[in-house]
């Protein structure tokens, strides 16, 4: 089937002699009007909006940044981008040199190993709760913790700014405990647990509703030939849940690695990077350079992060490749 | 298992739920008491967690001095244009990449994974330059353009087609129906979850989309109500957290009702677009 098509969708002219029209499908002329061929065009015509606003805002970008991070361009060039000169790899010795540039990969780094595993132990505890635990109530827990990720995030760090200002709700709770509230958005240290705190509280939904997807396509059978053979709850977690678990549990991690990787409206929203760019990230940092006329130096930043992101991203693929 | 052991379980797993829950939706009970909150009171009681009494002028002055009527019918206007777009362009891309041959699909279908995992800071920048090539700045098409057809949505249809058996768009094909009418007549109105799921899925992109509103919408009258909000905070030097969060919550209310009715497609939106 696939050879004969790929034959039919080379020609779209009338090439060949005419035959008489044949029942058969495999015999597929290469003609304008041959199923095959007819197939093929409308085929490229389904995908093409596709294809058109790919190549406009996401192929054609990626190129060009990797181009213009060669190139002397600032800001004013923009509306003319090929009155600019090559510059080899300058910008990117500037930028890895940059000691701001370098504390906000250090920071994006911190981000990812503080909010990864924290969102990923959280969701998997409740997804393992609400599969095994409980039977009442279970969609509305599902809900209720799966509410953060539709909310904006703007909306949330407006909720954020208000209930963590030094005498806001949250600094109430903790006094009433009798220990003084931290400040925390001038102290470089709580800033950043702040950031965490929202992106964490963010990211626990998906976690969770992916890893019960994951557990829930664990067989049944499996629990209950292991309890016949006298396992117990802890024995079979380890020996059936886990393992079957691992490419669910590959999949959220390099979803959230790259989700954290490139981290922007937390930080820029509630602390602007501050205090003391101890909250800037990679991708704040791209966006100050580009508002501060650096295009070469943020078009280079983007593409150190591009890089990052393509190295986990190439995972990804592994793990998403459909399998049909 | 022993009945006692799988109680001990139940009643640790209703706990653990139960205060994660409570910390999830604390951020909801502080924006609803705060909008309502009086100046007055934010001064000199701002960690109440209760307002003294209830002050609908916050929501009020949101609409009449705010500009936030003109946010909210942007807003509304990209999100209807996203959604139908995605709807429409989605389900024919995910139509041919399962169902129709044609040389060149495997690179299509490559294009969709690497939209899916381009990180964005990578892209907007020359985005940006696109849009200002097409002459689409400080334009509610600038602002919907990126987002008229989503890879995710097509990723969903692409996956939903496989699920539809060959066997009927052939018998179709063999009765004589051309690949639109099969499209339209036979794949559309079996497409409905699916459909239903990308159309949640751009709700949600273009209802809180933020960086890329923030660059193109240059003046307020183009700013999407996330734009408006954050530079509402941002600009005023005092800020007056009353009218801040009673703007949050304008924001947060549609999505939230909408949730309320369709949460399942929600979270199928994500379990798909994370695990097939």
């Amino acid at each position: 089937m696939s050879l004969t098509l790929t034959r039919t969708t080379g020609g779209a002219g009338q090439a060949g002699s005419p035959r008489p029209p044949v029942v058969r499908a495999t015999s597929r002329r290469r003609s304008w009007h041959s199923a095959g061929a007819v197939q093929s065009r409308t085929g490229w015509l389904f995908v093409a909006p596709f294809l058109i606003l790919f190549a406009l805002f996401t192929a054609i970008p990626v190129a060009t940044s990797f181009a213009m991070s060669f190139t002397d361009i600032r800001s004013r060039e923009i509306r003319n981008p090929l009155a600019v000169d090559f510059v080899g790899f300058d910008n990117f010795i500037d930028v890895l040199s940059d000691p701001t540039f370098q504390r906000a990969l250090l920071t994006t780094l911190v981000f990812v190993a503080l909010c990864v595993p924290l969102s990923l132990v959280i969701g998997f505890v409740l997804a393992l709760a609400l599969d095994t635990g409980i039977r009442r109530l279970r969609s509305t827990f599902r809900a209720v913790i799966y509410v953060p990720v539709i909310a904006n995030i703007v909306a949330a760090a407006v909720i954020w700014q208000y209930a963590f200002t030094p005498s806001g709700p949250v600094n109430t709770a903790i006094e009433s405990l009798g220990v003084a509230g931290p400040n925390w958005f001038g102290d470089p240290a709580w800033a950043v647990a702040n950031v965490v705190i929202l992106s964490v509280w963010r990211n626990i939904g998906t976690c969770m509703v992916l890893f019960l997807a994951g557990l829930q396509a664990v067989p049944n059978e499996l629990y209950e030939a292991s309890s016949l053979d006298g396992a117990g709850g802890l024995r079979s977690a380890w020996s059936i849940t886990l393992p079957l678990l691992r490419p669910t549990t590959l999949l959220v991690s390099v979803l959230m690695t790259v989700a954290f990787l490139n981290i922007f409206e937390e930080p820029y929203l509630l602390t602007g990077g501050g205090p003391l760019g101890s909250t800037r990230s990679i991708a704040l940092w791209v966006y100050e350079q580009f508002g501060f006329g650096n295009v070469a130096g943020s078009m280079a930043g983007s593409f150190i992060l591009l890089l990052l992101v393509g190295i986990v991203a190439l995972v990804q693929f592994r793990v998403l490749r459909p399998k049909h | 298992m022993t009945s006692s052991s799988s109680r001990v379980r139940t009643a640790l797993s209703y706990g653990a739920l139960t205060i994660v829950a409570v910390f999830m939706l604390l951020p909801f009970v502080w924006v609803l008491s705060g909008s309502l909150k009086s100046q007055a009171e934010f001064m000199s009681n701002p960690g109440g967690w209760l307002p003294e009494s209830f002050e609908w002028q916050n929501y009020v002055a949101l609409f009449t001095e705010k500009g936030f009527s003109t946010y909210f019918a942007n807003s509304g206007i990209v999100v209807a244009i996203a959604v139908l777009a995605n709807i429409v362009l989605s389900a024919m891309a995910g139509y041919a990449l399962a169902k129709l041959e044609f040389r060149g699909k495997p690179l299509v279908m490559a294009g969709v994974i690497i939209a899916m995992a381009v990180p964005y800071v990578a892209v907007f920048v020359p985005q940006f330059v696109v849009v200002v090539q097409l002459g689409a700045v400080d334009t509610l098409l600038g602002i919907v353009l990126p987002i008229l057809v989503l890879p995710i949505s097509v990723f969903v249809m692409r996956q939903f087609a496989y699920s539809i058996p060959g066997e009927l768009l052939e018998a179709a094909r063999v009765d004589g129906a051309g690949e639109w009418r099969i499209f339209a007549r036979i794949f559309m109105p079996l497409a409905g979850p699916a459909l239903a799921t990308v159309g949640i899925l751009s709700f949600l992109a273009a209802w809180n989309a933020f960086l890329w509103p923030l660059i193109v919408a240059q003046s307020q009258d183009t700013y999407t109500l996330p734009v408006g909000l954050a530079s509402a905070a941002q600009g005023s030097n005092t800020l007056d957290y009353g009218i801040l969060l009673a703007g949050a919550v304008v924001i947060l209310l549609p999505v939230l009702i909408l949730f309320l009715f369709l949460q399942r497609y929600f979270i199928q939106g994500v379990a798909t677009a994370g695990l097939k």
